[in-house]
Formats: C-alpha cells, structure tokens, sequence
C-alpha cells in the first residue's frame, strides 16, 4: 500500500519531471504558472466565457462608446470595464484578443522551435561545413536586434498574420539554434552516442531519437522565455501599425486603440488590455526564469 | 591583431552588402508608390512624368546599380514625400535619436549597477528576490504599454511632465541638445526612462550573475585576508571584473536601444529616426525607409565591430581562438 503514494510524484530523473518539480517547489514559479495556464484556458474557452461577441455587428451598439468600466448596458447588465470607441465590451475584446495573441505567439515560438532545434542539432553532428554556415547565420541573427528584423521584414512585406508569424520566426529561430548545438555538442561525445553509432543506427534516429531527448532542457528554458518573447514583440509590431491587421485585433492593437484617447482621460481602454497582456508575459517569464535556474548547472550546488 | 581586425571588417562590408541588397528588393515589394505620391486627379502625362523623374520606369536591376553607386557616394535618393535627400532627413534627425538613447543606456547604468550589486551581495534574501522579481517585471512589461502608463501617469493625472514633443533645445557646437535647458530636460524624462527600462533590468542580471561569480574567487579572499575593508572590495576589486560583461553586452545593446527608440519615439512623439521610419512605412516613402535601414544597420556594424576589437584587447583568449 506505501507504492501509491509514490505514484503522484513525477519522477525527478526525467527532463520534465524535473521542470515540474522545480515549478512546483518555487512559490513564484507556481502562481506564474497557475496563472499562465488559467490565461490559455480563457483563451480556449473565450467565446463561451466573454460576455458578448466583440466583432458581432449585432451585438455591439455605437451609442455604448466608450463608457467607463462599470457602465450599464441596455439589457441591465453591466460593461465591467467599459468599452471602446466602436461600443464594443472591453472585457469581451480583451478575451479575443487574449486569443489572437497566445495564438500568434504560440505558434511562432514553436515553429521556431522546430527549426532552430533541427538546425542546431544538425549543425553540431555534423559539424564542419555544415555547423560554420549554420552558425554564421545565427551569429547575424543574433546581432542584429529582433525588433529591427521584424520591423525590416514587416516594413517590406506589408501586414498579415502569416508575415508576423514569419518574422517572429526569424528573428527567434537562432536562439533556439544556438542552445541546442551548444548542449548537442556535449551529448556528441557521450558514450552512448558512441553505442548509437557502433549499433548501426540511422543518422536522424541518432538525432532524433537519442540525442535530442538529452538537449530537451535548453530547449524548454529557451522555448517558453521565447513564447513570452514572442507575444510581446507581436503585441509591439501591431501598436506600431505594421503587425497584425485590424481585422484580427490582438491586445497589442486594442492598446493602440486606446492611445489616441488617453490624453483625454479615457484610460480603461488601454490600461486594461495592457495589463493582461502584463499578466500573460511576467507569468510565463517567472516560470522560464525558474526553469533556467532549475536546469542550470551553474546554479547547482550553490 | 590586424589579421583579426582586417577579417572582420571585412565581414562588416559584405554584412552591410547583403542587407542593401534584401532591403532594396524588400522595399520595391511594398506597394507601387506611384500610386500614392501622384495625386489621383493628374492627367496620364503628368502621371508619366512624375514616374520617369522618380526613376520608377527603370528595370529593377538598374534601380539598385543606380542606388548603390549613389549610395557610395554618400546619396541615398530623395525622399518622394519631403523631397529632400533622404540621408540629409535621417542626419538631421540623428541627433535626437542618439541623445535619448545615451541618456536611456546612461539610466540603466546609473541604477542597474548598484541594484545588481546589491542582489547580488545578498542572495536569497528578500531585497535579492524583490530586484530579481522586479527586473523579471522589466523585461515583461510591454514597452510601448508601459510608456503610455508613464505618459497616463505623470502627465495626464499628476500633470508634472510633459506628454511628447522634444521641448526646448540649445545649440552647441551645431548640435542642438535638450539636456541644457529645464523644458527640455522634462520633455526627456519620460521617453529616456521607457527606454531605459528594458536595458535597466538586463544590467541588474548581468551585475548580478558578476557578483556572484567572483565573490567566491581567491583573490577576493585575498583581499579579505590582506584586512581590505568589504566596502573597498565590492567598489573596487568586485565592480571593475564586473564592468567587462557588462559593457560589452549593453555596448552590444547599444544597437537594439536604438532599434527600440522607434518604439518611444512613436509614443511621445520624439522627433527622431525611429518616428521618420515608422512614418515613411505608412506613407511608402521608399528611400527613407532604405536610407534607416541602412544607416541603422552601418552603426550596428561599427559598434559591433568595436566591441569586438576591444573584448580582443582585453581577452586575448578570443583574439587566439578567431585567428587558428
């Protein structure tokens, strides 16, 4: 009977055990990803949970723009943060916008992810030619600023979903890239690779299946400090005007909406988008950080 | 050295070719500018004319030989909005640009290095997890967002500083600066401290991760040993080893503060490059856009360039290594 108590704890040995048990054990760590998590709920769930469908031409009545938070609507309810200049519910654009951004975020850090991953796993086995292109690559990347890519590639190619996801791409792949070679060159020598080789395994199952799994910490780490990255410059591309279109309003654009009526003292319709996407970024930065300090050797025995 | 030196200058040329090269067919993809620099109500003969005087009929190979000879020669065409040349535009505005941004890199600094200092010193404490917990905070916080909290702060609701503009300026050595008059030190407060921020938390790590690298080393025991008093020992023995990561990584960071500045500059309506990009993107004002992207990129290189030459000289290490 003393075996299920076991059960419940994840084994510290695994990659991801471990990540959790260091979430776990850090108070602040915990709450950022409680926090996080209940984030990406709202996200799935928005439009069940928002109180009225912000881009629905019927549901929204101009004469309801821009009153403050706590105003009530035709129906006896009450807009608990006010609306915005179309009169559409703040909270309820929010939740949308809470959607477009972990969305765009999301998946732009695990395209990323993919990319950099495979190309820094390649780069370090292979070596030679193949890792000095690589890394010559990620070395212009890396230095140049992100933002100023993005603003070089969103200035070209104009607006558009697809074009922010590929210029987030772009400018993270290399973070990725450089993490994973890093860790894959120590792998490289380890005996077991060795085995791999010995054995006659194939060149992508060596990577993949047996390399790969022993680089999973790097990743991690850089894959959610990335994700928050990325949500932050998508938010930043779209106040600026060269980021998402408005016809899909991420907070970043519900932000620049509330900038042109801030002077006159209409704060709720920035401050609030603002701190939710406040919110999303600190809470999955604080779990990252973490997880930094979890899987860096650097860190241990201190 | 000069092998090392050479090599990477080199680097730098092709670096600053290839980018010509993406930022001009990039910039040709944006949209026909023609179509919004002629007015709508002029005749097809005015409407011909404009296009040959802008060079717009040329094959696009032609249009880049004629852009990078000119462009060596200093001349990276005329703006089609302010017809001006689009160089002289970007100069003109460099100044403004330059000084928020040393102020901004100066802020971090000034309060990065003693909060890091601090947190570090005393690790696992409570002041230790507020700054750490705090500089997570800085790197989080949305730039753009938190200007406009500033602005929504201190001069919407206490009314102490001004919301945009750049304020009063003085000459100086042909320079015009805001940091001598009182109207233009308040007009720089706000935009310089929203700049700051981001490198402000980045310096606190970097400090901190310093301190707590080298206090456990012997010579900071030997300089206990030898009766130093600590405060001798973190000002001076502690700070200078410090000072190597730190301003290599902010003189790297230099560059992205000024990527950043389109940012601010947007938001409190500082009349720098960064707000001239942002309203030649909208306007497709073609060689302006060109003309930043490239200037940008030059100073990238050069500052790059420098912080590699002098990490060199201060770690031979490196020096050896990029040599073999």
């Amino acid at each position: 009977m003393s075996a299920p108590m076991s059960r419940w704890r994840l084994s510290t040995d695994s990659t991801l055990g471990k990540a959790v048990d260091g979430i776990v054990t850090s108070p602040k760590a915990a709450v950022g990803a409680v926090v996080a998590i209940l984030l990406v709920l709202v996200a799935i769930f928005g439009p069940w949970i928002a109180p009225q469908n912000p881009y629905d031409l019927g549901a929204i009545d101009f004469f309801d723009a821009r009153l403050p938070p706590m105003s009530p609507t035709m129906n006896g309810s009450i807009y608990l943060l006010g609306t915005d200049g179309q009169g559409r519910d703040m909270l309820s654009a929010m939740i949308y916008g809470l959607r477009t951004s972990i969305a765009v975020g999301l998946l732009a850090g695990i395209v990323a992810l993919v990319v950099g991953t495979a190309l820094g796993l390649v780069a370090a086995y292979i070596g030679g030619r193949v890792d000095a292109l690589v890394m010559r690559l990620v070395d212009l990347m890396l230095g140049l600023p992100a933002i100023l890519v993005a603003l070089m590639l969103l200035a070209l190619l104009g607006q558009g979903v697809w074009k922010v996801i590929l210029a987030l791409v772009l400018v993270q792949w290399a973070q990725f890239a450089r993490a994973v070679r890093a860790a894959a060159l120590v792998e490289r020598n380890k005996e077991y690779v060795e085995a791999a080789v010995s054995l006659g395994l194939s060149r992508p199952r060596i990577l993949f299946g047996h390399m790969l799994p022993n680089c999973l910490p790097p990743i991690i780490v850089v894959g959610t400090l990335q994700v928050a990255s990325a949500i932050s410059a998508e938010a930043t591309l779209s106040f600026l005007g060269i980021g998402l279109p408005i016809t899909e309003p991420s907070l970043g654009l519900l932000i620049a909406n509330g900038y042109k009526v801030l002077l006159s003292g209409q704060y709720w319709i920035s401050v609030y988008p603002g701190l939710l996407l406040l919110l999303l970024v600190f809470s999955i930065n604080v779990v990252g950080d973490r997880l930094r300090e979890v899987f860096n050797p650097r860190f241990l025995g201190r | 050295m000069t092998v090392f030196i050479l090599r990477r200058l080199l680097q730098s040329v092709g670096v600053l070719f290839a980018t010509s090269i993406i930022v001009f067919l990039g910039v040709f993809a944006i949209g026909n500018p023609a179509d919004i620099l002629i007015a709508a109500d002029a005749t097809q003969a005015e409407r011909q004319a404009a296009i040959v005087s802008l060079g717009l009929d040329r094959p696009l190979l032609e249009q880049y030989w004629i852009f990078l000879s000119n462009a060596l020669q200093g001349d990276l065409g005329r703006s089609f909005v302010f017809n001006q040349p689009a160089i002289g535009l970007i100069l003109a505005r460099l100044p403004a640009t330059l000084e928020l941004a040393f102020v901004a890199l100066f802020i971090a600094l000034a309060a990065g290095i003693p909060l890091g200092l601090i947190a570090g010193l005393k690790p696992q404490t409570i002041v230790d997890e507020t700054i750490m917990t705090g500089s997570i905070l800085g790197f989080s916080l949305p730039n753009f967002w938190q200007g406009m909290m500033l602005i929504m702060i201190f001069s919407v609701w206490l009314g102490w500083l001004p919301a945009g503009g750049r304020g009063e300026t003085v000459q100086v050595l042909g320079i015009s600066t805001s940091l001598l008059s009182w109207d233009g030190i308040a007009h720089l407060i706000l935009p310089a401290t929203n700049l700051a921020l981001f490198n402000l938390a980045l310096v606190i790590r970097l400090t901190r991760t310093g301190v707590r690298e080298i206090m456990p080393l012997d010579f900071i025991k030997f300089a206990r040993a030898k009766g130093l008093t600590e405060r001798r020992i973190v000002l001076v023995h502690v700070l200078k080893n410090i000072m190597i990561p730190v301003v290599t990584v902010v003189g790297m960071e230099f560059g992205s503060i000024i990527a950043f500045a389109v940012v601010t500059e947007t938001i409190f309506s500082w009349p720098g490059i960064g707000k001239l990009l942002i309203d030649s993107i909208m306007l497709l004002d073609r060689p302006v856009v060109v003309s930043y992207l490239l200037v940008v990129v030059f100073m990238f290189i050069v500052i790059n360039l420098l912080v590699d030459i002098a990490y060199s000289l201060l770690d031979p290490r490196i020096r050896l290594r990029d040599s073999q």
